[in-house]
């Protein structure tokens, strides 16, 4: 059996690695708010946005009259957005691993993004005009809210919800409404093209109201969490012990699930199904952090933050063709789960 | 009442479902001494020791600690009075063991503050006697289940409690901790006046440390009392149906169950 010294998890150790991770953060942003079809110096950017916050909508001497109008309306929407979804994603999938005792969870075991696709397939299908171009995000929300509640109810018995319950029946209404989207998409003739490319993702043509929407979604919920992070280290020792400990393991489960949940929703709302990044960040910080949510929470929340902007910026600015998001971290991510995986079953299998 | 009780179990009963696991128990626990909780599988042990820590809530009767209604008792304030030492647990994160220990400090810990000197003095020093301070810094994951299970008692040494709840606690140790730990229990119990409420499967460990004994079948007691009293041919065949013979012995200075093979079986 290896013997792993965990030699990282010290406090003084982890606070440099934040701020690293946060001064990291603010250079991708800068960074790829430059690159694309348009060139623009990280000096100028950092101008624009500068005057941009003092009001004067980005006016820099001595550039073109058209930098101010790509970096503050076109480029620096999607590239928070981008960043913001990356931050929730893997808030979420910290919280989600945690109240499932199951580190290979992410914010879409429980059938989340099913039902944010389900929705938008819906709103996609029948085309609402009424909603504006938010129908299709406002019905992927209300898929993934009304999933949620589906299987926290399917899970629970005399109000008690166990983590098992809750992975199994995410599982069941998961596939239900696969088969459902599948349906719509057989059904659809013209828009099929359409719900497809939705469900793989996009951050493209972003506005600041979904900046807003995410940020303000994320940052309440990651407040929420670090709330409840250290109930969380402790919910992981199991709920006789949790509960002699002085916590509500069920309560807890409820706060985080909702939480978490809701974070996922909004994020699959503006973006689409992105996968992986939830289950991705978790685990690699859990490997440099430790397992102290107090910690893995602002330290997943930065390095989400950056790898899907990262991502984002290299489709949108690097890639000859754009290839959409989700298939990018997915074709990223999904060797790297299978990794975890056969290493979770040789640890098990040596005598564990 | 000659010594003071410290729970008092009116005609309590759970059911998981429509399975009763306690059916319309009552017992009254005095305070400090080691008690034994004995029966077959299934006979609602843990499910006891989960109600007295209030894991679980009775669905009929009253629990009342220290006189005290135990639902009405905050379960900050109830965390600092018993710890629950679990027989399965399954940590699934790589936690070092320093940081699992240090979570039995959780109720002493204001939300957002740091272990105080006299946290991580407790935490040190619960780790050195039970001899797990030399991998503190070493995964949880990476431990065999006798190991995990010191760390676990560890963990819930230092929450303490007068009252310390054990379930199977000692069922993945070799003989040698499993006498380890129940010596460090029994020197608790009569150093400090804790009350040790223990289930245990095996029937001479209990005979040689506890003081008094619990006798439990179908979610009922059958037997309580001084353990001589107790432990008996008769009660011992009433609650497992098995033949025994139960005799004093002079080594272990106590009285033990032997088992002979049933033959045509």
């Amino acid at each position: 059996m290896s013997v792993r010294k965990n030699k990282w998890a010290l406090p003084e150790k982890g606070g440099a690695l934040l701020i690293f991770l946060g001064a990291l953060l603010i250079l991708v942003i800068v960074v790829s708010t430059g690159m694309g079809y348009m060139r623009i110096s990280a000096i100028d950017v950092i101008k624009i946005i500068l005057s941009g916050i003092g009001g004067n909508h980005g006016h820099v001497a001595g550039s073109d009259v058209l930098y101010p109008y790509v970096v503050l309306d076109v480029r620096l929407p999607r590239v928070l957005t981008a960043a913001i979804v990356g931050a929730g994603l893997s808030i979420a999938g910290v919280v989600f691993q945690g109240i499932l005792l199951n580190p290979l969870a992410d914010p879409y075991t429980l059938g989340i993004s099913a039902g944010a696709a389900f929705g938008a397939s819906i709103a996609l299908f029948l085309d609402i005009p009424f909603l504006g171009i938010y129908s299709v995000s406002i019905f992927a929300f209300f898929g993934a809210v009304a999933t949620l509640f589906t299987v926290m109810s399917l899970s629970s018995s005399d109000g008690i919800i166990s983590s098992g319950n809750l992975i199994l029946s995410g599982i069941i209404v998961a596939s239900i409404l696969s088969a459902g989207i599948s349906f719509i998409k057989y059904v659809a003739d013209e828009q099929v093209s359409i719900i497809i490319f939705w469900l793989m993702g996009s951050f493209g043509s972003k506005t600041w109201v979904e900046v807003l929407l995410t940020f303000s979604f994320v940052s309440i919920g990651f407040v929420i969490c670090t709330f409840f992070a250290r109930d969380l280290n402790i919910i992981s020792l199991g709920d006789r012990s949790a509960s002699s400990l002085g916590i509500d393991p069920n309560l807890v489960r409820i706060i985080l699930l909702v939480t978490a949940s809701l974070i996922t929703a909004v994020c699959v709302s503006v973006s689409g199904i992105i996968g992986f990044v939830g289950l991705i960040i978790p685990h690699l910080m859990r490997f440099i952090v430790g397992s102290d949510s107090r910690m893995l929470l602002p330290a997943s929340a930065l390095a989400g933050a950056i790898l899907l902007l990262a991502s984002d910026t290299v489709t949108r600015a690097v890639l000859p063709v754009e290839i959409p998001i989700g298939v990018l971290t997915a074709l990223i991510g999904g060797p790297f789960f299978c990794y975890i995986f056969k290493k979770r079953q040789t640890v098990l299998d040596s005598g564990q | 009442m000659d010594s003071k009780a410290i729970f008092e179990i009116r005609d309590i009963s759970f059911c998981f479902g429509k399975l009763k696991a306690i059916d319309r128990l009552s017992l009254t626990i005095s305070s400090g001494g080691f008690w034994g909780l004995l029966g077959p599988n299934g006979c609602g042990k843990s499910t006891l020791l989960d109600l007295l820590a209030r894991c679980k809530t009775p669905g009929a009767g009253i629990i009342k600690y220290r006189g005290q209604n135990m639902g009405d008792y905050p379960r900050k304030d109830l965390a600092k009075e018993i710890a629950l030492v679990p027989q399965d647990f399954y940590i699934n994160f790589p936690f070092t063991v320093k940081e699992i220990v240090l979570m039995g400090r959780h109720p002493y810990i204001p939300r957002f503050a740091s272990p105080s000197g006299h946290d991580l003095k407790i935490v040190d020093h619960v780790m050195g006697v039970l001899g797990i301070a030399k991998f503190k810094d070493k995964y949880i994951t990476d431990l065999s289940g006798g190991e995990k299970q010191r760390v676990i008692f560890a963990r819930a040494l230092v929450q303490d409690t007068p009252v310390l709840l054990l379930d199977e606690a000692t069922s993945n140790m070799d003989i040698r901790y499993t006498l380890d730990i129940l010596d460090i229990v029994a020197r608790n119990v009569e150093t400090m006046g804790k009350t040790v409420i223990a289930a245990l499967h095996n029937l001479n460990l209990a005979a040689t440390y506890c003081d008094k004994l619990i006798l439990m079948k179908s979610g009922r007691v059958v037997s309580e009392g001084d353990k001589d009293e107790v432990l008996n041919e008769q009660n011992i065949k009433k609650v497992f149906g098995i033949e025994c013979h139960v005799y004093f012995d002079n080594y272990s200075g106590t009285r033990q169950v032997v088992f002979k093979r049933r033959k045509g079986m």
